[in-house]
């Protein structure tokens, strides 16, 4: 997948890095503030509040 | 093409593809660590200075209840209670830990939803205000969001918390912490561990997630009022001499 990229990148080495850094800043970037605040009310890490045991 | 596709290339793409997908997946997890211990901060540094804008605009707009003419409040009186209940997610009170160098005073809001205590730390609707006979019940992350409560094992018995309303300083003493299940809810109750009981002591009780990077167990820290003064009096026995 990371060579298909590489290669489909246009604009030769230098058009290359930059195509890669811009992809790899959006990719965190949509990480960081669409999919992880999505994920993490899912996970148990951020409990910090006592509450009666969930039902069934 | 020069040459056919043999079964090795074929397992060799499978194999290159795994490869990458399972370090791609470890990058992301890895990821998810910086956002939770890193991100989530900055997300509630910002809510934390809006929030410390807000109760500076509106303490200092509010009418204080003060007699024209009374220049010095009776000395020894003490502030009522925070008596109206605040609006869910909003800042109505500052909780200060002097006990804790440099732990910079943290904007504390009304609710312990999730989307509240990305914000700062909580306090659980219905439970005492600041002041009021009852129970204070305060809950805070320990490693993420700000981490308000991240230093909370630190406290000891003795220790000052100070909870700063419009009109008053309430300052909370320790008096122990322990370590209970998540489903304790009786920490909670006005007398802690008596939902009947009538009370008639001023505690405070902080929550939060035990150990640290868990969510198995969670910390109580317990305290009870000590002293009680007017915003107009100037700064608390245990603030003063801080700057």
């Amino acid at each position: 997948m990371y060579g298909w990229i590489w290669r489909t990148l246009p604009g030769g080495l230098a058009g290359k890095l930059l195509g890669s850094l811009l992809l790899l800043t959006a990719v965190v970037l949509l990480l960081f503030f669409v999919v992880f605040p999505a994920v993490e009310p899912l996970l148990p890490f951020s409990d910090v509040t006592v509450e009666p045991a969930p039902e069934g | 093409m020069t040459r056919a596709r043999t079964a090795g290339d074929v397992v060799r793409t499978f194999l290159r593809g795994l490869g990458q997908t399972m370090i791609t997946l470890g990058v992301v997890v890895l990821l998810f660590c910086v956002y939770e211990l890193q991100v989530t901060g900055l997300v509630t540094a910002r809510a934390q200075d809006q929030a410390n804008a807000q109760l500076d605009r509106t303490w200092s707009e509010a009418p204080r209840q003060v007699v024209p003419g009374q220049t010095t409040p009776s000395p020894g009186a003490s502030p009522a209670p925070a008596s109206v209940t605040p609006i869910r997610g909003d800042a109505f009170a500052r909780l200060h830990v002097p006990a804790l160098e440099g732990y910079e005073p943290k904007a504390l809001f009304e609710g312990v939803s999730t989307a509240v205590l990305k914000k700062g730390p909580g306090h659980i609707p219905g439970t005492a205000l600041p002041g009021e006979v009852g129970n204070v019940v305060l809950s805070g992350h320990r490693t993420t969001y700000g981490s308000p409560f991240n230093r909370w094992a630190e406290l000891r018995v003795g220790d000052e918390v100070v909870l700063e309303t419009r009109d008053g300083w309430f300052t909370y003493r320790i008096t122990g912490s322990k370590v209970v299940a998540p489903t304790a809810v009786e920490v909670t109750y006005a007398v802690p561990g008596d939902r009947r009981a009538t009370p008639t002591r001023r505690l405070l009780t902080m929550t939060t997630c035990n150990p640290k990077y868990s969510a198995k167990e969670r910390l109580i820290v317990s305290a009870e009022l000590s002293a009680s003064s007017k915003k107009s009096d100037g700064l608390p026995a245990a603030l003063a001499g801080r700057g």
